[in-house]
């Protein structure tokens, strides 16, 4: 089957410095990808171009058949690694720009999720702790019926309990045929879901794997192997 | 169920049905959770658990019937083989140890007999 997400010699610099060095990769449909580096690798550099936000890069890249553009926008969802609410906004100001934003966008879904992670829909975001302000955006670009699912260190600021619903959040999504992409560094907590990984340095991808097959080879958890990989 | 991520994950979950189905906790014909519900219970990836499910079919411990999902497998003796392969591995195992250090068979017999009329008074 055609890949989801094709990218082929993809290069970007910022001045003389080159981010990404001629990236090429398939990113199968249905599948949980981690994109997996140290920081300043380029993970986010990459997403940000998939995600259509830097248009000046060089190389080829096809989402659902179609290059960058309105189509491959629609289909991806997007948490950054920052959040990006305006200081007045409350909960329910929030979702109600993503209902309006956003067709695919399941209400019901998003209501479900804070419901979990006990967020109130009075609750003004910027009073919200880091960990609960990275829940409730998750739940935002998690009720997205969207194609790809793109996700920028998602479990970063969160306590060990809460990333445990947080992968069960991804993972009751992905029955959806979603595509998702994963870029972190706290691999051991979250390698279980995954198809297969990405690692990246310096710009380079270095290994592009079904974890499994890994596993099996190796005798060795993708932990362990990233660990040997970027031992500085 | 807390994976070792150095071993195959669904290395791992066949394990898992293997004893489920020689403790009885999987009995003959039991109807087997969706590829979608086990997924959430184990806390993995659905082609994960997908992959798991085929080999348990090779093995022919699991049957897919079309249109209404995945059962146990019905066939007794299949199971019996199951349990008797696990059984003699663990002893092959226990064994070669014990004789690895010089362990007469007499003085294992005895443990084992001490040990088994120890487990049964608890």
């Amino acid at each position: 089957m055609e890949a989801m997400i094709n990218i082929s010699g993809l290069s970007k610099s910022y001045g003389h410095k080159e981010i990404l060095h001629n990236v090429n990769l398939q990113m199968k449909r249905g599948n949980i990808i981690g994109l997996l580096g140290p920081n300043g690798s380029g993970k986010t550099t990459l997403i940000k171009i998939l995600c259509g936000l830097l248009r000046e890069y060089r190389g080829e890249i096809v989402i659902d058949g179609h290059p960058i553009g309105v189509h491959s926008k629609s289909i991806i969802s997007y948490l950054p690694d920052e959040p990006y609410f305006a200081a007045w906004m409350k909960v329910k100001d929030a979702i109600g720009i993503f209902c309006d934003m956003y067709a695919d966008f399941d209400v019901e879904r998003c209501r479900e999720l804070c419901k979990r992670f006990d967020i109130q829909n009075n609750m003004l975001i910027k009073t919200m702790s880091k960990g609960t302000k990275e829940k409730f955006q998750l739940s935002l670009v998690m009720a997205r019926r969207a194609k790809i699912i793109i996700l920028d260190e998602p479990i970063g600021g969160v306590d060990p309990a809460a990333r445990d619903v947080i992968l069960d959040t991804i993972l009751s999504n992905s029955f959806e045929e979603q595509t998702i992409l994963i870029a972190t560094h706290l691999i051991a907590d979250i390698e279980r879901i995954f198809d297969s990984v990405i690692f990246i340095q310096e710009g380079n991808i270095t290994l592009d794997r079904d974890v499994e097959e890994l596993r099996q080879e190796t005798g060795k958890s993708i932990d362990e192997l990233f660990r040997e990989k970027f031992r500085y | 169920m807390i994976f070792n991520t150095n071993i195959p994950i669904y290395v791992q979950i066949i394990d898992d049905f293997k004893k489920r189905i020689i403790s009885g906790e999987y009995g003959p014909s039991d109807k087997v959770l969706s590829v979608r519900d086990l997924a959430m219970e184990y806390g993995v990836n659905p082609n994960t658990v997908q992959k798991a499910l085929s080999e348990l079919e090779r093995f022919a411990l699991v049957k897919s019937v079309r249109t209404s999902g995945r059962y146990i497998t019905e066939d007794i003796k299949i199971i019996q083989e199951l349990k008797d392969q696990f059984i003699n591995e663990k002893v092959q195992t226990f064994i070669t140890d014990l004789k690895g250090l010089s362990i007469t068979d007499d003085e294992i017999i005895r443990h084992i007999e001490r040990g088994i009329h120890n487990g049964s008074d608890d």
